[in-house]
């Protein structure tokens, strides 16, 4: 697979160490009421869909970036990827 | 011999061979199998299930027949199709899946068992009983059936990989592939050009037919230089383009030295990765046959493959110049071998053509309307019946030709699941939608068969392809073609009582596939595992759509409501050398080697592998006989006097920014940004399910600079770890973070003496223990100027500092430091004495922090810190884990010579050794020179309150149970006071 690193271009997916859903960039605030409840979630439950998915790839034989790929799993098209930072900091998810 | 004139086979170039031991000599140009064609050689192989004597059936990598054994000792190649082996000189081939002699196979005798061998046989046959499937029938049928062996020996060639990019990758130098590679090469695109076989041109090197007016090689020759004269166009024959992947990727083998005898100073093959933006795929098609009674002896084979050894390679495909050949057909195409023959001068008995209303094209006999109904020969075809009208008539042959329609080679279309679609006027399947984005299949490949209308249909696809990219390629002068006629009438196989073979390499015939309708397998994919149709290692290139066909026949459906098979990566075998791509052994994967290791190697040092890095594991001395020798003087070299041990390899990570102290309070679960300047703290690190991660420690060297350590084995991951949470999770805080592993090379300095060996390097640096205690840290500068750093951490329990320096320096740093410890008894040593003396003072390392275990267990629970939020804070609070009660203590066996072994699992005496009675397990264990004594780590079910007690350590893999008794982790210095000293 070719991931189109919003910095460097099209890069080869063998750079990229995978992590999964970027649901993961939304830590649970750990001072509310539920915060046990909602760790677990954060730290056991992920959606697995079969068709569009943003999930986090960590560039670590590039620039050492962190990724948000956004990427079809039925066809393994990739429909976008952003920087993990702009996207946090942007506020948008 | 039954060489034909004329051929592109070199004649000046004879090259010897053997086959079965027996001496024949070829020409430069020739493949294996036209090189025994003529010779006068039809019987090449035995059939897998039934031993049936085979002969060479296809011209192509299609081959299911002619599969032989490639050279001998360590290059034997087993299942080699002598089709697509090019010939060389010195070639040694043999015939496999035989028992005795070629022609004379002893398990020949499983023909005659046939009826017990139909379809589905082995699912039903060996049921039970159940415990002789693994002792009598599985290696009865591996030894009988089976293909080729492999020779058992290292393969001694070379393997290599690559990485290429183009504009456009075209597969297959036919007529489509070459206009196709010429219109784009003009264009100035980059191009790729790869096709399976040696020699340019596809079937035009197979054709009679003209080109221009003139021999078609003219035009292939003259396409072959001007792309050769176009840096932007690279021609890769002998390259298979085997799989299509994500993103315009393709897996291709070059093979590179396979015609030779030895690769000499080449790799034998190439595994190449290409980047295509946009592909077009000129792959030609497959010719199928038309399944008769006895229609597998060796003579019978494809006729368009008849058309192809006799005009590229000379060779006619008799035993002997005046024996008579035929050719049966559905359609015109077999005339035109027949044609093509006797241009040739070979004797033709006549054309069977299934068409009631079929003319010759020349002077030969027509049997319109008829079929061939039976042959006879064993070893070689001798006679064939045709039948018409109900009349049969046998006939003398030395060769039947037999013609059934091509199939398109959609399989690259079909990698990313596109189905074929029918195409019912070509009686064919072609690409149909969803294939492989930016692949455009071009000529026969897309059922645009004829000579002319594949050159512009090549030409087309090219153009297209292009202006996809945005590029604009002009039309290109074509040669005048014409299209051979390609009319053909459905008739699929000839009904009969006799076995009618359909895939001849796994032995499946017409009525197995009747067995499966029978069965109700009739769904494709199920007639294909009930009958191991097109499983064999052709994949049932020749033989998939007539099985269809008769199963369609059989449901009164049409084939393509009968289905289609797709195909899946790769085209052809691949072997898995090289898709090691020379990626074995010590290559595996690279090793990196400390600072020291040369330093380390000339001391005579043992090495281990510690994750990707090669480590100094002991330095066994002269006299030494066994490594715990050398291992206790070590340790006691330490305890006493002073020990060198690099330790590089633990992951640094540079922490700077205004925000450090809080980034760090976040993902290590104690309090780290209280740190003063100039000092050092443990830092434990938990995942965020509550368990522990990693630790090291965390340095303060400025108010907003921290270098902070990882374990060996988690340096990487640790890295990515943080990157996440700075980049991802806090990217608001300000902080930066390098990895600077590579760039220190560190050395501890352990032991009472190491103050006094440290003291004769610094330069004017106060290392009193007042200025400079336990877990200090500075910049300084050692040897006169050399930049380092130093800090004053302790892993053995004693006075102990570890020493930075940038890595060139390392080499002559441990030099320096032996050098100026000589008199003080200065000892290198390794992992292993490292390791005993962690045990000994009962610090955690991986076995300890294996992702199981938690703060509470080690007996740190205090340390996460409820002040703050932390990565795993919360999660190592929730039930359960707050609650485990298992904590590490040090274990001492009563009889001092018995080792503990790690994984031992910790009972209280005199209870079963069951899950539920279980306490704990061992974790580490050494033999402690301090102690005189094995000792051992573990945790156990409320440890630390249970010293003194005897429990038991239970190795139930090995047998072994040994009483020890509970003490505290610490074995050495349990207050602490050596390293503050």
């Amino acid at each position: 697979m070719l991931i189109p690193h919003p910095l460097l271009g099209l890069r080869d997916s063998q750079e990229f160490t995978y992590l999964g859903d970027a649901s993961l960039m939304n830590r649970p605030d750990p001072s509310a009421p539920d915060a046990e409840a909602a760790f677990c979630d954060y730290v056991f439950l992920r959606n697995n869909p079969a068709g569009v998915h943003r999930e986090l790839w960590f560039h670590e034989q590039g620039d050492r970036s962190w990724l948000i790929v956004t990427r079809n799993t039925v066809t393994h098209e990739i429909l976008g990827a952003e920087l993990a930072t702009d996207v946090k900091l942007g506020g948008a998810q | 011999m039954t060489r034909l004139t004329g051929g592109l086979i070199d004649r000046t170039k004879p090259l010897n061979f053997t086959f079965n031991g027996a001496s024949y000599q070829g020409f430069e140009g020739d493949t294996l199998a036209s090189a025994l064609l003529a010779n006068g050689v039809q019987l090449m192989g035995r059939s897998f299930k039934y031993h049936r004597p085979r002969g060479v059936f296809s011209a192509g990598s299609e081959e299911p027949n002619a599969i032989v054994e490639l050279r001998s000792g360590a290059r034997q190649e087993p299942n080699t199709r002598a089709t697509v082996a090019e010939l060389f000189e010195g070639l040694t081939a043999n015939s496999q899946n035989h028992v005795g002699p070629l022609h004379r196979d002893l398990l020949a005798v499983n023909d005659m068992f046939a009826p017990f061998f139909a379809a589905g046989f082995y699912y039903k046959t060996f049921m039970w009983p159940r415990a002789f499937w693994e002792k009598i029938y599985e290696p009865l049928i591996r030894n009988a059936a089976g293909l080729g062996k492999l020779s058992m020996l290292p393969d001694p060639d070379d393997y290599d990989k690559g990485f290429l990019h183009c504009d456009l990758l075209v597969i297959g130098a036919g007529a489509a592939g070459l206009s196709a590679a010429l219109t784009a090469g003009r264009a100035g695109a980059n191009v790729i050009l790869a096709d399976e076989d040696f020699a340019l041109g596809g079937r035009l090197t197979m054709e009679s037919d003209p080109l221009d007016g003139e021999d078609a090689q003219v035009w292939v020759a003259k396409v072959k230089a001007e792309l050769e004269s176009l840096a932007n166009v690279r021609i890769m024959p002998r390259t298979t383009v085997f799989g299509v992947y994500d993103h315009g990727i393709y897996g291709a083998v070059e093979r590179v030295s396979d015609h030779l005898l030895t690769p000499g100073d080449k790799v034998r093959q190439t595994l190449w990765r290409i980047t295509a933006k946009q592909t077009v795929l000129a792959a030609g098609a497959t010719e199928r046959h038309i399944p008769f009674a006895d229609n597998d002896r060796p003579g019978i084979m494809l006729a368009g493959a008849m058309r192809a050894y006799v005009n590229r390679w000379a060779a006619a495909p008799v035993k002997a110049d005046n024996d008579a050949i035929a050719i049966f057909t559905n359609g015109d195409d077999g005339h035109r071998t027949a044609l093509d023959l006797i241009a040739k001068g070979a004797k033709v008995l006549g054309v069977i053509d299934s068409r009631a209303d079929a003319k010759a094209l020349g002077s030969y006999e027509v049997f319109a309307g008829a079929t061939v109904t039976g042959t006879k020969g064993r070893l070689g075809l001798k006679e064939i019946e045709i039948t018409r009208g109900g009349k049969s008539t046998w006939h003398s042959v030395g060769a039947l030709g037999v013609a059934g329609g091509w199939n398109p080679n959609v399989h690259l279309t079909s990698h990313h699941r596109g189905r074929p679609v029918w195409d019912e006027s070509l009686l064919a399947f072609v690409p149909g939608q969803g294939g492989p984005k930016g692949l455009i299949p071009a000529g026969a490949a897309a059922g645009k068969g004829g000579t002319a209308t594949a050159m512009a249909d090549g030409m087309r696809a090219a153009i297209a392809a292009l202006s996809e990219l945005g590029m604009t390629a002009n039309e290109i002068a074509l040669p005048d073609a014409v299209d051979a006629s390609q009319a053909q009438a459905a008739f699929w196989h000839v009904p009969g009582k006799k076995r009618a073979w359909v895939d001849f390499q796994n032995d499946v015939t017409v009525k197995d596939v009747k067995l499966a309708h029978q069965e109700n397998m009739t769904p494709v994919e199920h007639l294909k595992r009930w009958t191991t149709l097109g499983m064999a290692t052709d994949q049932g290139k020749t033989s998939n759509i007539s099985a269809l066909a008769v199963m369609a026949e059989l449901t009164q459906k049409s084939i393509p409501e009968t289905g289609t098979t797709i195909f899946r990566p790769p085209y052809t075998g691949v072997s898995l050398s090289v898709l090691g791509g020379g990626d074995t052994g010590p290559l595996f994967r690279p090793s990196r080697l400390t600072p020291t290791h040369h330093w380390a190697e000339a001391q005579g040092a043992e090495f281990v592998e510690v994750g990707p890095w090669m480590r100094a594991q002991y330095f066994p001395k002269a006299g030494e006989k066994t490594w715990r020798e050398t291992v206790d003087r070590e340790v006691l070299a330490v305890r006493s006097g002073v020990g060198l041990c690099d330790v590089t390899t633990l992951g640094k990570v540079d922490v700077q920014g205004a925000d450090a102290g809080e980034f760090l309070n976040r993902v290590y679960a104690n309090m780290i940004g209280t740190l003063k300047v100039g000092m050092v703290r443990y830092g434990l690190m938990l995942r965020e399910d509550g368990h522990l991660y990693d630790d090291g420690t965390c340095a303060r060297m400025a108010e907003d600079h921290y270098v902070v350590t990882t374990t060996t084995a988690n340096a990487g991951a640790v890295y990515r770890n943080m990157e996440f949470y700075h980049q991802c999770v806090w990217p608001e805080l300000d902080v930066q973070l390098i990895s600077t592993t590579d760039a220190w090379a560190q050395i501890a300095v352990a032991g009472p003496k190491s103050r006094e060996l440290l003291t004769r390097l610094v330069d004017d640096f106060d290392l009193s223990n007042e200025a400079f205690p336990f877990m200090a840290c500075s910049d300084l500068t050692i040897c006169g100027g050399l930049r380092a750093r130093l800090f004053r951490i302790s892993f053995s329990g004693e006075l102990a500092y570890e020493i930075a320096v940038p890595a060139r320096y390392g080499h002559a740093l441990m030099e320096r430091l032996m050098e100026k410890g000589a008199d003080l008894g200065a000892t290198p040593y390794g992992t292993e004495a490292l390791a005993v003396l962690r045990i000994e003072k009962g610090h955690a390392a991986g076995a300890e922090l294996n992702g199981q275990t938690t703060a509470q267990m080690l007996g740190l629970g205090k340390m996460v810190s409820a002040k703050k939020d932390s990565v795993g804070a919360i999660m190592s609070r929730r039930e359960g884990m707050g609650q485990d009660a298992r904590r590490l203590v040090g274990l001492k066996p009563v009889d001092p010579t018995k080792q503990i072994m790690a994984g031992s699992h910790l009972f209280t005496e005199a209870t079963a050794h069951t899950m539920e009675t279980d306490q704990g397990w061992v974790t580490s264990s050494c033999y402690s020179p301090h102690v005189e004594s094995y000792i051992a780590l573990g945790y156990l079910e409320n440890g630390d309150s249970r010293m003194g007690e005897i429990i038991v350590a239970a190795n139930p893999l090995e047998g072994i149970t040994l009483k020890a008794e509970v003490v505290s982790a610490h074995f050495v210095d349990p207050e602490g006071g050596r390293l503050r000293d």
